[in-house]
């Protein structure tokens, strides 16, 4: 696993698409940031909540070569026939594009010591804020790898991924088309932004944390059986 | 070493591997020859652990591919068609990422050092794999596969694409390696495996038409294949005696260019030897043997003898296709002798 992690995280830097990433996050973040400090706001976690939209369009791009790559050029070959297992390779790949994603975040740490030299606000605000981003970049993350590990094409990976991710992450929008209660409280209850809206306002939600976990987990365990099945079928 | 159990392979209705059976011992050095297509990719896959099997059991060193996978894998070494490299890195940055893949245990440096050495990559050490040309990068996917020193090696068509300097330093190395190493290697060119196997395993069709040692091949071969001789004398009292001899099934007599000087082709009956008492026969009835050729099997003729007999078996009624298959034999064997004489020149 540590192999593949090491591999894949320097894969991202030596290509264009890790710089040009940290550089989209950089820059809208540091946009929002100057913004709310224009006005005077020193709660930064709408700043960080701000790139929930980006990170839907982001994370396809990071994740979409991560499989479809290994089975277009037939590198998985090396992988597979490695005395590693399959999960190890799967997991390997999720925290390379997971720390690209966290180190996408490493200048709200400047931002907020800005806003600390100022105002003496509590620091769990920020740190709840910053978690459940992450949570739901790891969710968002395990879909795109699933969804890469089902073609052989990062480009359809990608556009697959935007799809189901503006989905996902905004499926309260639908809620409100929906007539029957009970499949527009489902939708509310699933909807990403709705789960991450939770930890914005200072609450550290166990049932958000389970439920964006719990996707994650999910989707990592169908990739390790979606490279399985290629296998035996 | 490996022991293969009636192994299957299906994709869908297609049977691409049925009932393979083989036992490779330690330190042979074994060619799986077959077509295009015949499933030699296919049963090194699952040899290596790359697909899985649909029925049967494959072991390595007394592992079970399927029920320990990583300590089979541990012992395997595998270069695929297509050698699996990450073309973005560089030649020594990719031994490194396999080195700690396969994590061995061996000192780093210099068992990379060592391994690049081995398949003369020094030189290129780094530069990007995507800047190298196929030969180069087929031996990083040699060297890959030599990392950690694993009992066995098994090499899909090592040579393809490589220049003919280069295809002899492959198989010298190929020869060396098997010195201490247990080493599959596949090919469809015959004159590769000849060079550098000891036993070879004939695949058509995902099935074993054959798998023997290579001289025991030829010499089974040979036993029924046709004496040719060029005699000098009374070719009609040769023919008469010559037809008395009861192991000899058929025999033919044409007249050369020379006078006076005729060419005899005899057939044996299966597993007869005659060359002895044909040339008794000849001498006695006063001719003179001017040549004497047996028709010792070359692999490229066992080979098509094995894969087209089974083709006439399938096909027996189609007798037009038979044709075809029997002129493709001529023609590839005159290819097969065009080629020894290129090689005998580049020596």
């Amino acid at each position: 696993m540590k192999a593949i992690f090491k591999r894949e995280f320097k894969a991202y830097f030596t290509s264009p698409i890790g710089y040009v990433i940290l550089a989209v996050y950089f820059f809208f973040l540091g946009l929002l940031f100057s913004v709310s400090y224009a006005y005077g706001d020193s709660d930064i976690t709408s700043v960080i909540g701000g790139v929930t939209l980006l990170s839907a369009f982001a994370i396809p791009i990071l994740t979409m070569r991560l499989i479809s790559e290994d089975k277009k050029n037939k590198t998985d070959q090396a992988l597979i026939t490695a005395p590693v297992k399959i999960s190890g390779i799967v997991l390997g790949k999720f925290f390379a594009a997971f720390l690209v994603f966290a180190i996408c975040f490493a200048p709200t740490v400047i931002f907020r010591a800005i806003i600390g030299a100022y105002v003496d606000i509590g620091i769990t605000s920020y740190l709840y804020a910053l978690f459940g981003m992450l949570l739901l970049g790891a969710a968002l993350i395990s879909i795109g790898m699933f969804i890469s590990s089902l073609t052989e094409s990062p480009v359809i990976a990608a556009i697959l991924s935007i799809a189901v991710n503006m989905v996902v992450v905004y499926m309260s929008s639908f809620a409100q088309m929906a007539k029957n209660s009970f499949l527009s409280g489902l939708f509310e209850s699933m909807a990403f932004i709705d789960r991450y809206q939770n930890f914005t306002e200072n609450i550290f939600s166990v049932p958000d944390v389970v439920y964006f976990v719990t996707i994650a987990a999910a989707f990592i365990f169908l990739t390790v059986r979606s490279l399985e099945k290629k296998r035996w079928s | 070493m490996i022991e293969v159990n009636g192994l299957y392979k299906s994709y869908g209705t297609n049977m691409a591997v049925k009932n393979v059976s083989f036992t490779i011992n330690k330190g042979e050095i074994v060619g799986f020859l077959g077509p295009n297509g015949a499933g030699k990719s296919t049963i090194m896959n699952i040899l290596t652990g790359y697909i899985s099997l649909s029925r049967g059991r494959v072991q390595i060193d007394g592992f079970d591919i399927l029920e320990s996978p990583e300590n089979a894998k541990k012992r395997i070494g595998y270069l695929p068609e297509i050698p699996p490299l990450y073309v973005e890195m560089t030649v020594r940055e990719y031994l490194i990422f396999i080195y700690d893949l396969k994590k061995v245990k061996f000192p780093k440096e210099p068992h990379i050092e060592e391994v690049m050495s081995l398949v003369g990559l020094l030189d290129v050490s780094s530069r990007l794999i995507k800047n190298l040309s196929k030969g180069y990068r087929q031996r990083v996917g040699l060297a890959a596969a030599l990392i950690g020193n694993p009992d066995v090696i098994i090499l899909d068509e090592p040579t393809v694409g490589l220049d003919p300097k280069q295809i002899i330093e492959i198989r010298n190395l190929i020869s060396r390696l098997g010195e201490n190493h247990t080493i599959i290697l596949s090919s469809h060119i015959l004159s590769e495996i000849q060079a550098v196997c000891d036993r070879v395993i004939i695949i058509n069709k995902g099935e074993i038409v054959a798998d023997d040692l290579l001289d025991n091949l030829s010499s089974n071969l040979s036993k029924n294949s046709k004496l040719s001789l060029k005699v000098k004398g009374d070719a009609e009292k040769i023919f008469q005696s010559l037809s008395d001899i009861e192991q000899a099934e058929e025999i033919s007599v044409s007249a050369t260019e020379q006078d006076g000087i005729f060419e005899f082709i005899i057939k044996p009956q299966e597993n007869c030897d005659i060359t002895e008492i044909v040339s008794k026969t000849v001498t006695e009835n006063g001719g003179i043997i001017l040549s004497y050729l047996t028709d010792n099997a070359t692999l490229e003729q066992i080979f098509l003898r094995l894969t087209t007999e089974q083709i006439e078996e399938q096909f027996d009624e189609m007798e037009e296709e038979e044709n075809e298959t029997v002129e493709e034999t001529e023609t590839l064997e005159e290819a097969e002798e065009e080629k020894e004489d290129n090689n005998e020149s580049d020596i």
